[in-house]
């Protein structure tokens, strides 16, 4: 991609215009060429976007929920931004992206930008591509951005690492589930949703959560109260109070229920956030996180360079298999002159 | 550092516009792409044209299969292909249509911008290599 091709994009994403938004995203999701220095550009342009993850079992309402959210949002004078990620097939790399179809309330409304991305083979319940897209959907101005993840059972937490704040849905019903959740999704979430919350088994559920995340009855109406009783300490900041318990709201996502509740919370988790500094400190880490992940990304491929001037790995297996050398000799050699450079300061 | 993270992904989106209730088409050729590799977005049922631009707009894709069995293609075709239009995004998509399409509406639905009319019966692998040859990017 020139050098003009990357400037017309960004004009036209900080200009406002979709075409030149989606065109972006698909640069960045290809790796085309030029797409570093897009990303670039675009970095100076964000940090005013609230970025929130929405995680949870497959069928736990997580695209009906991103849907109602995006409208009660859109109703409320904000811009969204949607990234919905499912999964790619192991065998043809191919990927059937249903998420957009229960974007039914907000038909027609461009600002509402939805944009579907396969997992192209990553794990973690979201793409490579998924933090560079944020940074374009913030860039372009967009007030809420909401990243759906894969349906994800147990390990998908890469989304922790992305958004500022975490919703963890679970399904009603059954007890096994959230035993399940106990290592894993259930560290992970801010605010927890129990979704389908009219059907049989909810409030078992709610329970179980709260019970799980050691709230008690009294302090499950939200932060409000929990400072109110204590109001003449307010001065005092002990570690306590930098603490976020874990909220859990009820909805009926398929009705919109309790999503105003839903955003409410989420709006008390960023407050918190951003009074006790730990936006500041989750910024840095996901920062210091992604120059990691460049670094590794880089290292490798002037490591894959540096392999094949030795022949290609196929002939070093062969070494190897043949008992010639070992593959920790080969390792040695192969990363020798990146070694060199290092040690040469 | 495999090759296929540089190696282009077609971006898909089938969709079903207007009254039309008749979806196993659509199913089946979202699930035939899947399996030739490409990422298929699904639109759902009953779409208006203005849904499936802002859907093809957003997603940024390279081909918009339009699935359609109600007869009203005539009209609600030139619709979505003017709404591409509008937004610039007609240039570099390519439009097929899949369906009952009489033989005599084909020309006048190419003439409005449709790349190809694939009828019953056409094996999915015409589909998949026509695709493959006529993407623009």
């Amino acid at each position: 991609m020139s050098e003009a091709r990357v400037d017309d994009l960004v004009g036209g994403v900080l200009d406002g215009e979709h075409r030149a938004l989606a065109r972006t995203i698909t640069t960045i999701e290809n790796q085309e060429p030029g797409y570093r220095e897009l990303v670039s550009a675009l970095h100076a342009h964000t940090g005013d976007a609230e970025v929130i993850g929405v995680t949870g079992s497959p069928g736990a309402g997580k695209s009906t929920l991103v849907d109602k959210l995006a409208k009660t949002y859109r109703d409320r004078g904000l811009s969204v931004g949607v990234i919905a990620v499912d999964p790619s097939s192991p065998y043809s790399g191919g990927a059937v992206l249903g998420d957009r179809i229960r974007m039914a309330s907000n038909v027609g409304d461009m600002d509402v930008f939805f944009r579907s991305m396969s997992a192209r083979g990553q794990l973690g319940g979201l793409s490579t591509a998924t933090g560079d897209a944020i940074t374009a959907l913030d860039a372009f101005g967009k007030d809420r951005i909401v990243v759906e993840t894969v349906g994800a059972g147990q390990n998908e937490v890469d989304v922790v690492r992305t958004a500022d704040t975490v919703v963890v849905l679970v399904q009603p019903g059954s007890g096994d589930d959230v035993q399940m959740l106990k290592a894993g999704i259930l560290e992970i979430g801010d605010v927890f949703v129990v979704n389908k919350a009219d059907m049989d088994g909810a409030a078992t559920t709610v329970s179980d959560l709260r019970e799980m995340l050691h709230l008690r009855d009294g302090s499950t109406a939200g932060s409000a109260g929990h400072h109110g009783l204590g109001s003449m300490a307010d001065g005092t900041d002990d570690a306590d109070d930098d603490e976020w318990d874990p909220q859990v709201v009820e909805t009926v996502a398929t009705e919109g229920r309790g999503v105003d509740d839903l955003i409410d919370v989420l709006d008390d988790h960023y407050a918190h956030l951003r009074e006790t500094g730990e936006l500041d400190r989750r910024e840095r880490t996901r920062y210091a996180e992604k120059i990691r992940q460049l670094l590794r990304a880089d290292a490798a491929a002037l490591l894959e360079d540096e392999i094949d001037r030795h022949g290609g790995m196929a002939a070093l297996v062969d070494a190897v298999q043949a008992r010639e050398t070992d593959p920790y000799t080969v390792a040695d050699r192969i990363v020798e002159p990146l070694a060199d450079c290092v040690e040469r300061d | 550092m495999s090759t296929g993270q540089e190696q282009r992904t077609i971006r898909c989106l089938v969709a079903k516009v207007g009254l039309d209730g008749h979806d196993r088409g659509a199913h089946v050729i979202a699930r035939a792409f899947r399996d030739a590799g490409f990422e298929v977005i699904y639109s759902g049922l009953h779409r208006a044209p203005e849904e499936i631009v802002q859907a093809a707009v957003q997603e940024d894709v390279d081909v918009l299969g339009i699935s359609i069995l109600s007869g009203a293609h005539n009209t609600l075709i030139p619709k979505v292909i003017e709404g591409l239009k509008g937004y610039g995004a007609f240039e570099d998509t390519l439009v097929i249509v899949g369906g009952i399409v009489p033989d005599e509406d084909r020309t006048a639905l190419k003439e409005a911008g449709v790349a190809e009319v694939f009828g019953p019966g056409t094996p999915m692998q015409e589909t998949i290599d026509f695709v493959r040859e006529n993407v623009q990017r």
